[in-house]
């Protein structure tokens, strides 16, 4: 992008483990300098979640998690991407229905923890309608766009040989709008993962969201927290990673060609 | 304008598609421009007829309407006696670029219109028609890995595939390099002399239209009127320096009001 | 060969064209306005009667909805959640106390600060960072790890570092946003087409003016479409955030109405307010968008 030579191969490798080295270093001796009995340094990170580990706590938390993730997601998914498809093929529908989706998208899952707790108790079941509600609107969202954007050139190819409205939806306007429709699932993926954590942290008690609260909580094991809180971005980043795999389907695959 | 002894098509044709005094107006933010205006134009079945003229005339605006994507503000267009309502797999319309679906193979996007067929009708027609385009090889290739050309072949093969009775293309070859071009109008001259269909062919290259049509649509700037229609009386294969080619391709130019010496 | 002339079946036909062309525009009533963009061929129907189609219908949903709230709300027995009337009585009740304006105030004050800052700090960085390939191929894992970490995951050390309180929420905010900030920032860069590049450099241009002159014009347009999502995701993170660590503020307000007498009639008015203002914030971005001298990185398709 700047004129400078493109970096060799092993400079893939080289600058990255350079900066993480330097980074953890710093976090090393700013814990040491400060001389804080309560921040953990690397190391003492790398020995708390040795601990959990071994104490079989963490897989049961992981589970947890991943569940409850899975469940509202899912659900999200099964009831999202109909709904915004059927929006997006029909702009009266979606004219209706999208102020109330307007005033309903900026409100934090978290504010509908009160809300929540009165349909469902404290538990799962509260978890998993919060993870609905993060993950519903962006994928109604990126349906509505999706369909919306499909190039009239093959909605007309479409209607020329001979389709139905239901087959167009199905044969073009789906296939169509699939990148665009992942890109959006990947996101609320994220979001997902997001609102579980911090749905953890109030309102059950499990999973690793409830692990980072509860470490600090029964005892300040600020190095279980730290522990935690990267295990949580290491396994988010496991299902964004794994996510983008399906991007790389080749019928899909033209759809990206463009995006990094 | 004198003509010589028509060499091609008989006179006495079919009618297949009839053009009955359209007009065309589009509204936007409250104006009314007026698109194409009383246009009247008869086209015999298996007849090759290109709507000729500069770019934004509105030639693209009848092919639509001819195909049914639009419907005319007055007048009717009717095929076969029935009047055009809406797009139908009998009359093909094949896009500039862009109109291959990418999510498909090629195999995918020449049966697209084939799948009410059982497989074993099938598969020998979606290979006759790859064979035919000249994109054997490629089967299970997606588009994004084809050439421009090939992508066009691609869509002239889907269109066949369905066996329309009339093919409406809008500058098919247009997004493509003048030898690329070249020798897709002599692979679709030889599929129309195979198949016969009526081809209707929108283009702003007169060489194109001369090349190719029996008739040509000389069309004015907006609002859209058909200034004359010339007929190329030439047989195929045409020869591009021969006298009579040019003579005609000149009296277009003029039509056009174009010199054409620069 | 050329052309009928029939009077009387022009006549016929003018009126068969005019049921079938009522018959298609009642049928094409519902596209029509998210298709006269892409398909401007259409002949259309007056603007005005479409503006107060589009009008009308969305406020009878939400007024249905309105109603069906109000009359689930009477069938429960258990009184708990309210109606719709309940929550405007809650609006008045805040209004009257004089807590609405300070709650709402305390909460745009924590965005306000928190966003800026991460801008001020992740758009410069991550500006910088796809511009020099090798900074990004140092930083990316990090950056790919702490960027699915919830903000709120954050909270114990937020809360060790800043005690509780304003700074720890300002913390929180901050650090929601400063992630995806920066891979915006990030892609910006990214998607600048070389050609622009190249023709700054055509022109003569060091790095210092390349910079200044093309790549920051170049990237504001999807800056701004960042913002805009990022200051959402502000908004999301403040209310999450008040709920645990302050004791005031939109967030605050609906957690302490149900601990302190389950006043769930001011939790659900908090939510409402919540969604309100975010809606507010986000027209406001949007407004960014139409600014003349941005328009160009948004192309009619």
């Amino acid at each position: 992008m700047n004129g400078f030579s493109q970096p060799a191969r092993w400079e893939r490798f080289f600058w990255p483990m350079l900066a993480s080295a330097l980074l953890l270093a710093l976090w090393h001796y700013s814990v040491r300098w400060s001389g804080t009995r309560v921040f953990p340094s690397p190391v003492e990170v790398e020995k708390g979640m040795a601990e959990l580990l071994r104490h079989h706590v963490l897989w049961g938390d992981i589970v947890d998690s991943l569940r409850r993730v899975a469940l509202g997601y899912g659900a999200a998914v099964l009831i999202g991407v109909p709904l915004g498809l059927t929006l997006g093929w029909y702009p009266a529908a979606n004219q209706v229905v999208n102020p109330v989706m307007q005033i309903l998208r900026p409100i934090s899952p978290i504010a509908w923890i009160p809300v929540a707790i009165i349909f469902f108790g404290i538990g799962d079941g509260a978890a998993v309608f919060l993870i609905f509600l993060g993950a519903f609107f962006p994928i109604v969202v990126a349906c509505i766009n999706g369909v919306a954007n499909v190039p009239s050139v093959y909605r007309r190819a479409g209607r020329n040989f001979g389709l139905t409205p239901p087959q167009l939806l199905a044969k073009v306007l789906f296939p169509a709008a699939l990148p665009q429709i992942l890109v959006g699932l990947r996101i609320a993926l994220g979001i997902a993962w997001l609102v579980v954590v911090a749905a953890e942290m109030i309102a059950v008690d499990s999973g690793l969201g409830f692990l980072v609260i509860d470490s600090r909580n029964s005892g300040k094991r600020y190095d279980l927290v730290v522990a935690a809180i990267l295990l949580i971005g290491v396994i988010g980043l496991a299902l964004d990673v794994a996510f983008r795999r399906l991007e790389k389907l080749r019928s899909v695959r033209w759809g990206f060609r463009l995006e990094s | 304008m004198a003509q010589a002894q028509p060499i091609v098509a008989p006179a006495v044709v079919r009618t297949k598609l009839s053009v009955d005094r359209v007009s065309v107006a589009f509204e936007r933010d409250g104006k009314r421009t007026e698109v194409l205006r009383d246009i009247d134009l008869e086209v015999g079945d298996g007849e090759f007829v290109c709507l000729l003229g500069p770019s934004g005339c509105g030639k693209t605006t009848l092919l639509n309407a001819m195909a049914g994507f639009l419907s005319p503000s007055s007048g009717a267009i009717r095929v076969d006696g029935e009047t055009v309502r809406g797009p139908d797999p009998r009359r093909i319309f094949v896009f500039q670029e862009r109109g291959v679906f990418p999510w498909l193979t090629v195999e995918g996007n020449i049966g697209f219109g084939l799948s009410k067929l059982p497989k074993t009708e099938r598969d020998p027609r979606i290979a006759h028609y790859i064979r035919m385009v000249g994109l054997q090889g490629f089967e299970k290739t997606y588009p994004q890995e084809l050439s421009g050309g090939m992508k066009q072949r691609l869509e002239v093969a889907r269109a066949l595939a369905v066996n329309p009775d009339m093919l409406l293309l809008d500058e098919p070859f247009g997004a493509l390099d003048s030898i690329t071009r070249l020798g897709l109008r002599a692979e679709l001259l030889r599929i129309w002399e195979a198949e016969r269909k009526t081809i209707i062919f929108v283009t702003h290259d007169i060489d194109e239209a001369v090349q190719l049509a029996d008739r040509v649509v000389v069309m004015s700037a907006r609002p859209a009127r058909i200034q004359e229609i010339v007929t190329i009386d030439i047989a195929h294969p045409r020869d591009i320096s021969s006298p009579r080619y040019l003579d005609l391709r000149d009296g277009i130019f003029q039509q056009i009001g174009l010199a054409h010496k620069l | 060969m050329v052309g009928k002339e029939n009077p009387q079946a022009s006549q016929r036909q003018v009126l068969f064209q005019t049921f079938l062309k009522l018959h298609d525009s009642v049928c094409a009533s519902a596209r029509s306005a998210a298709r006269a963009n892409e398909d401007p061929q259409m002949p259309e129907d007056s603007a005005a009667r479409m503006n107060l189609r589009l009008l009308w219908r969305p406020l009878a949903f939400i007024a249905l909805l309105l109603v069906l709230w109000e009359i689930g709300i009477r069938r429960q027995p258990s009184h708990l959640l309210p109606g719709p009337w309940g929550v405007v009585g809650g609006i008045l009740d805040l209004v009257h106390h004089g807590l609405l304006l300070k709650y709402v105030v305390a909460s745009l004050f924590r965005v306000t600060w928190g966003f800026t800052l991460a801008v001020a700090l992740a758009i410069p960085l991550g500006l910088a960072i796809g511009w020099y390939r090798r900074a990004e191929l140092a930083l990316n894992p990090i950056l790919q790890i702490l960027r699915p970490i919830s903000p709120l995951a954050w909270i114990p050390i937020a809360i060790l570092w800043f005690g509780v309180g304003d700074l720890a929420a300002v913390f929180l905010i901050f650090v929601g946003c400063f992630f995806p900030l920066m891979l915006t920032a990030i892609n910006a860069v990214h998607s600048v087409p070389a050609v622009y590049i190249h023709a700054g450099r055509n022109f003569g241009l060091g790095s210092a003016a390349l910079v200044r002159r093309i790549l920051y014009p170049a990237v504001v347009p999807s800056l701004i479409v960042g913002l805009r999502i990022t200051l959402g995701i502000a908004w999301l993170v403040v209310v999450a955030a008040e709920m645990i660590a302050v004791s005031s503020g939109l967030g605050f307000l609906i957690v302490d109405a149900r601990n302190a007498g389950n006043r769930y009639d001011l939790v659900v008015a908090g939510m409402v307010i919540i969604g309100i203002i975010g809606l507010l914030l986000d027209f406001g971005m949007q407004s960014l968008q139409n600014i003349r001298s941005f328009r160009w990185g948004y192309s009619e398709d």
